[in-house]
């Protein structure tokens, strides 16, 4: 049996390259959101650290397709009345922006918590220097402890990329034209829901696949100078 | 905010709760049992014996749950095969779709972990074992699936929060659980924020029910004193 796809290849390559461009953009979203996260659950400060906690905590505790639903639907008339302020009649968010931000929110909570755990991994010794150096406070993040808390968190992160990744079907419900939404209109056409969904499947498959090659790739970059230990 | 439209609706959603609860009930509860054999076989010497559950977890962990539910509850039906056979009158319900893909998709992840929780009991402890005549597969249920049991329960309750979380995904097919009955509701009133807020609500009490339980049940097992701290 050979594949037919009914010439609806070309198709579902654009909903590849959707599907790529919203995960990129949601995965941008997210670590300025996970590190902005992590800052303030590691502050000193107990308003932001209680900030950071019930960002994490809310976000993870309620279905990413609940938050893509209410992100699309629940900012229209938000944004209808912003849209009224400027003079603009109707604006709306996109398919394209509601899923970038709803994806980027669950991302971000997840990644707060990785970003943490990688922040308290780095030596206090470190810190001290820095200050003993005449460093100030933003100085020193941006230039000791952020290069080196990559390499701790991107194992981490490199886990919730695959769960994004898999997590960008859900925007196909809002009708963003991605693998999953281009595979529905085209067993509409062909009558053929296996024969596309085990595409899709298969798309998917193979984008975890390149995924995880790129993170084998990462980790060994950021982790140059590192011995591992021989187990 | 809108608190007499959430008030009003809440035996709606609280319906839609319990539906929810009851599919990720049965998922969890199937998906441990399918996952046992599957992750003993994962962690066998025997690259012959691992290569099925290989594939089978890497299929369902690399493709979203949302490919799998299309793929029972739309993808079956293509097969003749399939709608003249004797499992037709469930397989054309969504309600058991959902049910099958959840348990087939958490199986996949429970056997991972499973795998996980076997590979990391002590070499000594299934020695000692076999020092004292057990034999192979009284080794394994007596020794190693028990101490399993509690090096992998951590790692099992963030499963079963993750499929509360996924259970969302049957309302594509039509199911009423918590985000469908959300959805209709919101179809009838157009009031998206109150009535998400609402359901989301109900996940995080839900979420946060289930965490002190198997807080709980972890200090019942002493799974603490097992780990050797």
């Amino acid at each position: 049996m050979t594949l037919d796809l009914y010439g609806f290849g070309p198709a579902l390559l654009a909903g590849t390259w959707m599907t790529i461009k919203l995960a990129l953009s949601a995965l941008s979203v997210g670590l300025v959101l996970g590190l902005l996260g992590a800052l303030a659950k590691t502050s000193p400060y107990k308003p932001l650290q209680w900030l950071g906690g019930t960002y994490s905590t809310i976000v993870r505790g309620v279905p990413e397709l609940l938050w893509v639903l209410l992100i699309y639907f629940g900012t229209v008339s938000l944004m209808s009345s912003i849209g009224e302020l400027f003079g603009i009649r109707g604006l709306a968010l996109s398919a394209f922006a509601a899923g970038t931000i709803a994806l980027g929110l669950c991302f971000g909570a997840y990644a707060t918590e990785v970003f943490r755990g990688a922040i308290l991994a780095i030596p206090k010794g470190h810190r001290e220097a820095g200050m003993a150096l005449g460093m100030s406070k933003p100085r020193i993040f941006w230039r000791l402890i952020l290069p080196q808390m990559w390499r701790i968190a991107l194992p981490g992160l490199g886990n919730l990329f695959m769960i994004l990744m898999k997590d960008t079907a859900l925007v196909s419900v809002i009708g963003l034209e991605e693998i999953m939404r281009r595979s529905q209109i085209a067993v509409t056409a062909s009558k053929e829901p296996f024969t596309f969904f085990m595409v899709a499947a298969f798309i998917y498959l193979g984008l975890t696949i390149i995924a995880m090659i790129g993170m084998h790739f990462l980790e060994k970059r950021a982790s140059r100078g590192f011995v591992r230990s021989a187990s | 905010m809108n608190w007499e439209v959430i008030i009003k609706w809440l035996p709606r959603l609280s319906e839609g709760a319990l539906l929810t609860l009851e599919l990720v009930a049965i998922a969890v509860v199937a998906g441990l049992i399918l996952a046992i054999p599957m992750g003993i076989a994962r962690a066998s010497r025997h690259w012959y014996v691992r290569a099925l559950p290989y594939g089978y977890i890497f299929f369902f962990r690399g493709t979203p749950l949302l490919v799998q539910l299309f793929l029972v509850y739309y993808g079956l039906a293509q097969f003749d095969a399939v709608r003249e056979g004797p499992l037709w009158p469930y397989l054309r319900s969504p309600y058991w779709c959902a049910i099958i893909t959840m348990t087939l998709h958490t199986a996949a992840y429970i056997a991972e972990i499973l795998r996980g929780a076997i590979q990391a009991v002590p070499q000594g402890e299934i020695e000692a074992a076999r020092a004292l005549g057990m034999s192979r597969a009284k080794t394994m249920f007596y020794i190693v699936l028990p101490r399993a049991a509690r090096i992998g329960l951590p790692a099992y309750s963030n499963e079963v929060i993750l499929m509360l979380k996924a259970s969302s995904l049957a309302s594509t097919v039509t199911l009423l659980e918590l985000t469908g009955m959300a959805r209709t509701i919101i179809a009838r009133t157009y009031l998206p924020v109150e009535i998400f807020f609402a359901a989301g609500m109900f996940y995080l009490v839900i979420a946060f029910v289930l965490v002190r339980g198997f807080k709980l049940l972890e200090r019942w097992l002493r799974v603490d004193a097992c780990q050797g701290r």
